[in-house]
C-alpha cells in the first residue's frame, strides 16, 4: 500500500461525501417497506359501530359482542354485584377511574350510563387476553374465599371487579376500557358511537 | 482470489481427476473440504454431549425440508370459509386429513419444532459447562446466542400459523408485550400486528417471516457460527486448548480429523436421535399436550381466550420470568419490568464470556461453589419451566419469582464466585482412556 502521507484530502472527503449521500439513500429506502407494515387504509376504515339489543339480558347475565375485533362485554348487574363495587373499592388500582380508560360520561361510581348495564372492552390491559366470569363469590369457583365476584384473566391472573376496575397487585396496570356508547332506545345500544349534541 | 494454505488438486490424468482439477481450479472444493472436514483436528476426547451441535443441524434440515412441502398446501388466510371455519385453521385440517402423507410432514415439522429446542438447548448446556464460551471462542457463543433468539422468533411466529386458540392468544399475549415498552410502545405493538388486533394482516406477516426470512438469517448465523467456530477450533469436555501441543507437522496431538472420525461418530447420533424421534413422531406426535396444546385444535375465536394458555414448553422458563414480576418501579408499570426481565434472561446469556472469571474451564476443574450455583440454576430452570406451565397461583407466583432471582444469581454473581471458587489445576492434555 502506498504512504499514509499521499493521501488526497480532497479526494477524501468527496469519498466521505459520497457515502453519506449514498447511505440516507439506503436508509431512505427503508421507509416504503417499514410503512407497508402498518395498518392498512383498510384496516383503519373497519371498525363500524354495533348495535346491540339489550332487551333479552336477565339481571346477572352477560353477553359479548364483536366491536373492532374485540370482545365488548355487556353486563346486566344486580344489586348485590353494585353493592360489591363499592365494598371492592379500596382494593383497586384506580377506583375513581381517574385514568381516562372510559368517556366523561361513564366516570361515575358504576361506570356506566345505567347504573345496572356495564360495557366494557372485555381486553385485559396486561396483554390482551380475555378474562373470565368469576361472577359467583367466594372460594366457590377456585378463588379466594373473601372473593367479591368478577373477573380473572386466565393469562397472568389480573383480577377486575364488576365495573371493569382492576385490583391492586396484579399485572394489570390500569382499568378495562370502556369504549364509546349510546342509547338509542330503552333496550338498543350502540357501542362506536357517542350521543351526537347531547 | 482468496489465498489458502491448500494446494489446489491435480488430476493422475484420470477422467474424474481431471474434472475434480477443472473444478477445483474454479471453486475452493478441495480447500474446504479439507479446512472444514479432512483436515480440520477435533478434540479425541468429544463425549455424547458434543451430538448436539451436529444433531441441531439435521434438525434444521428437518424443518427446512418438512415446511417447503407444507407450504405447498398451508394458506395464511384468517377469513372464515363457507362452513364458518378460518382458511387457515382448515387448511392444516386439510394436510392432516386430505394430503397424502400430509399428517407425516405435519408432525414432522411440528415434532421437530420441540426436538430443535430439546437439541438446542443440550448443546447450550455442553458449552455452559465445559466453558465453550470462554476466550477465544466467544464469538461462537455470540452468534450462537443469536441463533438462540432467532429460533424463539421462529418458533413464535411459526405457532401463530395454525390459527387456533393457543396461535391467536399466545401472539396476542407476546405481541402486546411489545406496547410495555414508554412511549413507542402502543405504536410498535400495531405496527408488528398491522392492525389494531391480531388478525389477518398478522398472519400473512408472520408467515413470511417465518418461511422467508427469519429461516434466511438462521442459516446465515448457523454458518457463521461454523465458520468461527473452525477458525479457533473446538473446545473439549476438559477445557484445555489442544493447539498448545502440536506434532512436527503442526497438527494438535490430541486432535483428530473431524473427516472420517466424527462424521462416522455423529451418525450414530443421528441414528439414536432418529429412533427416538420416531417414537415421538408415530406415537405421541403431540407430546402429551406439550408439543401441541390441545386447545390449538379450536379455532382461534377473538372474542374468548381459553381458561388457561400457556406457551409451548420451550418458551415456559421465560414465560415465568415475565410471570415473576408485579411490582412497578421508577414509574414504569410491572408489565413493563416484567418484559424487561423476560429479555434480560435471554440475553444475559450472550455475556458468559466476561462474567465467568475462573481459571478454568471445565466442570470437571471447577471448584464447590461454581456447582452449587450450577444444581441451583438447572433447579430454577426446571422449575419456571415447569410453572410457565401452569395456571397462575399465589404460590407459583411466589415460586417464580425465587426461580427468577436464583437464574440471574447464576449470571450476575458469577465475576465473583468464580474468582473465590476452590478449582483443581488443568491437565496439560485432554484425558482419554
Amino acid at each position: 500500500m502506498s504512504n499514509e502521507s499521499k493521501v488526497d484530502g480532497g479526494r477524501r472527503r468527496l469519498i466521505v461525501a459520497t457515502a453519506a449521500v449514498g447511505g440516507v439513500g439506503a436508509v431512505s429506502a427503508l421507509v416504503p417497506f417499514l410503512s407497508s407494515m402498518l395498518p392498512s387504509e383498510r384496516a383503519k376504515a373497519a371498525g363500524a359501530p354495533v348495535e346491540v339489543d339489550v332487551s333479552k339480558l336477565e339481571p346477572g347475565q352477560m353477553m359479548t359482542v364483536e366491536w373492532r375485533g374485540k370482545p365488548v362485554w355487556i353486563i346486566n348487574r344486580t344489586e348485590e354485584m353494585l353493592q360489591s363495587l363499592v365494598k371492592a373499592a379500596d382494593l383497586l388500582v384506580d377506583p375513581k377511574c381517574e385514568e381516562p380508560q372510559q368517556p366523561e360520561y361513564c366516570k361515575n361510581d358504576t361506570r356506566s350510563i345505567k347504573p345496572n348495564l356495564m360495557v366494557v372492552v372485555g381486553i385485559c390491559t396486561h396483554l390482551g387476553c380475555s378474562p373470565g366470569q368469576k361472577f359467583k363469590t367466594g372460594a366457590e369457583e377456585g378463588m379466594p374465599p373473601e372473593w367479591l365476584g368478577g373477573f380473572l384473566c386466565p393469562c397472568h391472573g389480573s383480577t377486575f371487579d364488576f365495573a371493569g376496575r382492576v385490583y391492586k397487585n396484579k399485572p394489570a396496570p390500569i382499568n378495562l376500557p370502556v369504549p364509546p356508547h349510546t342509547y338509542l332506545s330503552d333496550t338498543r345500544l350502540v357501542i362506536g358511537e357517542e350521543k351526537k349534541g347531547a | 482470489m482468496a489465498s489458502t494454505n491448500f494446494e489446489k488438486y491435480k488430476s493422475d490424468g484420470s477422467l474424474q481427476g481431471n474434472v475434480l482439477e477443472w473444478f477445483d481450479a474454479r471453486f475452493p472444493a478441495t480447500s474446504m473440504w479439507k479446512a472444514h472436514l479432512s483436515e480440520y483436528y477435533a478434540p479425541k476426547n468429544f463425549n455424547f454431549l458434543y451430538f448436539f451441535g451436529s444433531l441441531a443441524i439435521l434438525v434444521l434440515v428437518i424443518q427446512v425440508v418438512t415446511g417447503v412441502f407444507l407450504v405447498m398446501h398451508y394458506k395464511p388466510d384468517a377469513s372464515l370459509n363457507a362452513s364458518g371455519i378460518p382458511v387457515a385453521f382448515a387448511s392444516v385440517e386439510y394436510i392432516m386429513r386430505d394430503v397424502p402423507w400430509g399428517w407425516l410432514i405435519r408432525y414432522m415439522h411440528s415434532t421437530g419444532a420441540s426436538a430443535f429446542f430439546i437439541v438446542v438447548y443440550m448443546h447450550m448446556y455442553r458449552g455452559l459447562i465445559y466453558g465453550s464460551y470462554r476466550q477465544p471462542r466467544e464469538l461462537i457463543w455470540i452468534f450462537g446466542s443469536l441463533i438462540f433468539l432467532c429460533l424463539m422468533a421462529e418458533a413464535f411466529m411459526g405457532y401463530l400459523l395454525p390459527w387456533g386458540q393457543m396461535s391467536y392468544w399466545g401472539a396476542q399475549v407476546i405481541v402486546n408485550l411489545f406496547s410495555a415498552i414508554p412511549l413507542v410502545g402502543e405504536p410498535l405493538s400495531t405496527w408488528i400486528r398491522g392492525d389494531f388486533v391480531i388478525g389477518d394482516a398478522t398472519l400473512n406477516r408472520f408467515f413470511s417471516f417465518h418461511v422467508i426470512a427469519v429461516p434466511l438469517v438462521l442459516i446465515g448465523l448457523v454458518a457463521a457460527h461454523i465458520l468461527a467456530l473452525h477458525e479457533v477450533g473446538s473446545n473439549n469436555p476438559d477445557g484445555v486448548e489442544i493447539k498448545k501441543k502440536k506434532d512436527a507437522n503442526g497438527i494438535p496431538l490430541d486432535g483428530i480429523p473431524f473427516h472420517p472420525y466424527y462424521t462416522v461418530k455423529d451418525i450414530a447420533g443421528v441414528v439414536v436421535f432418529l429412533m427416538v424421534f420416531s417414537v415421538i413422531l408415530f406415537f405421541a406426535p403431540e407430546g402429551g399436550g406439550y408439543f401441541l396444546e390441545y386447545n390449538n385444535f379450536f379455532p382461534a375465536d377473538p372474542l374468548k381466550t381459553p381458561p388457561h394458555i400457556a406457551p409451548v414448553w420451550y418458551f415456559t422458563p421465560y414465560y415465568s420470568m415475565l410471570r415473576a414480576m408485579v411490582w412497578p418501579f421508577l414509574g414504569l408499570d410491572a408489565k413493563f419490568w416484567g418484559v424487561v426481565l423476560m429479555g434480560a434472561g435471554v440475553v444475559i446469556i450472550a455475556f458468559l464470556p466476561w462474567l465467568d472469571r475462573s481459571p478454568v474451564k471445565s466442570i470437571r476443574y471447577r471448584g464447590p461453589i461454581y456447582k452449587g450455583f450450577l444444581v441451583a440454576f438447572l433447579a430454577a430452570f426446571f422449575m419456571l419451566g415447569y410453572l410457565g406451565t401452569q395456571p397462575p397461583t399465589p404460590v407459583g407466583n411466589f415460586l417464580c419469582q425465587v426461580g427468577s432471582l436464583v437464574y440471574f444469581a447464576f449470571f450476575l454473581a458469577m465475576p465473583w464466585y468464580t474468582k473465590i471458587d476452590k478449582c483443581q489445576p488443568e491437565p496439560e492434555r485432554v484425558t482419554f482412556k
